[in-house]
């Protein structure tokens, strides 16, 4: 996508109208672009406008509580951002996604990994890992759990999976906070919050280091 | 005591009433600190307006209820993403809570076979509707009549019906530059409606 094709998003993604791929790399695109966030923040100024003639039903009285008894039910993490993605993209699409996804996650770590070779493996079921050393990170874009849920990463060495971080849905990186050994096996699963010892969901995504 | 409850209980500046209130940015601030009293607060203020917003994109109350669900609880886990977005608190709330209807109006596939659909005649709301909500919404209803009539349908069917932009090419016939054109336009003249006075 030319430079001059991406500035041309913005109304569309102001108005939640971008395809989903076009979407994440519109998104990918605003990360560096401060005249485009200024842009999208004024555009969706005005979409937001369009809200007010929007009038249904009341909402049940119930709404409330059970909004505020589902957050009271969640562990509260500082890294969620509200991003959507489904699992299965078109097939265009998930490579460039992948190769996205990568160069994220690659850029991420130029600094701290300016003298390690980073190598890239395709996750089966989607997504990427990034191993540098004895260092990984799950690189994806995963739809939101439901609730009660949680994305639960797991490196398996020896037949025995042990937990490696949790993260929720959206385009994101997760570096995993155990270290990986040739041989290995990164896998991710959906487990009941807040988290398990041993992995109870299937496999969702998964990757030998 | 949370937080939030101290800044309720601060004393006001006598000479300025509304001073009593806390501004939707110090309600979002305090949800940012995991505030429940203050989550309790902003459903207070938008939650009818995400509700009527959802219920617009689904025309289902349940679907209208999870999308407005997921979306407080979007804001509740990262309450301090609307600095990012540069947005004004209201803003930032509708626009989770559009972008969840319109990712579950999506994957019901609600809208095949639709019949396009243009806004509904004004309307006076519900009764105890407050007065500036209601100048507000005559106010953007009255510009949406305003717009060429294909900028219109550009908005009203991406924004409330939930299209992509390459969807509303192919529904409408036409090539995705003039979505795009006929978008871009529509926000700004849209735009410049609003600032009319009276408007």
């Amino acid at each position: 996508m030319t430079q001059l094709d991406i500035h041309e998003q913005a109304a569309a993604y102001a108005l939640d109208a971008l395809d989903p791929e076009d979407r994440w790399t519109y998104e990918r695109h605003l990360d560096t672009c401060d005249r485009c966030r200024e842009e999208v923040a004024t555009l969706r100024d005005i979409a937001g406008e369009l809200a007010f003639t929007a009038e249904g039903p009341e909402p049940p009285p119930e709404l409330r509580d059970r909004i505020l008894d589902a957050a009271r039910a969640e562990p509260r993490t500082a890294t969620v951002i509200p991003m959507r993605r489904r699992w299965v993209l078109p097939a265009t699409a998930v490579a460039a996604v992948a190769a996205a996804c990568a160069a994220i996650g690659l850029g991420l770590w130029a600094n701290s990994l300016r003298d390690q070779s980073a190598r890239v493996v395709a996750m089966d079921g989607g997504g990427s890992l990034i191993v540098a050393g004895d260092d990984a990170t799950i690189v994806a874009c995963v739809e939101d759990p439901p609730a009660g849920k949680t994305y639960a990463a797991w490196v398996i060495e020896d037949g025995t999976p042990r937990p490696a971080g949790l993260f929720a849905g959206g385009c994101r990186s997760v570096p995993l906070e155990r270290p990986v050994s040739e041989g290995a096996t990164v896998a991710v699963t959906l487990e009941d919050e807040p988290g398990a010892e041993a992995p109870q969901g299937e496999i969702l995504m998964q990757a030998n280091v | 005591m949370s937080d939030y409850a101290v800044q309720l209980s601060a004393p006001a500046e006598r000479d300025e009433p509304s001073a009593k209130e806390p501004t939707d940015e110090q309600v979002l601030e305090a949800v940012g600190r995991g505030d429940h009293d203050a989550l309790g607060e902003l459903y207070d203020r938008f939650g009818r307006m995400a509700y009527g917003l959802a219920f617009r994109i689904l025309r289902d109350r349940t679907l209208a209820e999870d999308a407005v669900q997921e979306a407080f609880l979007a804001v509740w886990r990262s309450a301090d993403a609307y600095k990012r977005e540069r947005a004004k608190p209201s803003t930032w709330i509708l626009t989770v809570v559009h972008r969840r209807a319109v990712d579950l109006v999506r994957r019901e596939d609600r809208r095949r076979g639709e019949p396009l659909e243009s806004a509904p005649e004004p309307s006076t709301g519900p009764a105890d509707e407050d007065a500036v909500l209601r100048d507000r919404r005559a106010a953007v209803q009255a510009a949406l009549t305003e717009l060429p009539g294909d900028q219109r349908q550009a908005l009203e069917l991406a924004y409330y019906g939930g299209l992509t932009q390459s969807e509303l090419a192919e529904r409408l016939g036409v090539p995705l530059g003039t979505i795009k054109s006929r978008m871009f336009a529509g926000l700004g003249r849209l735009r410049e409606l609003l600032a009319e006075p009276n408007a």
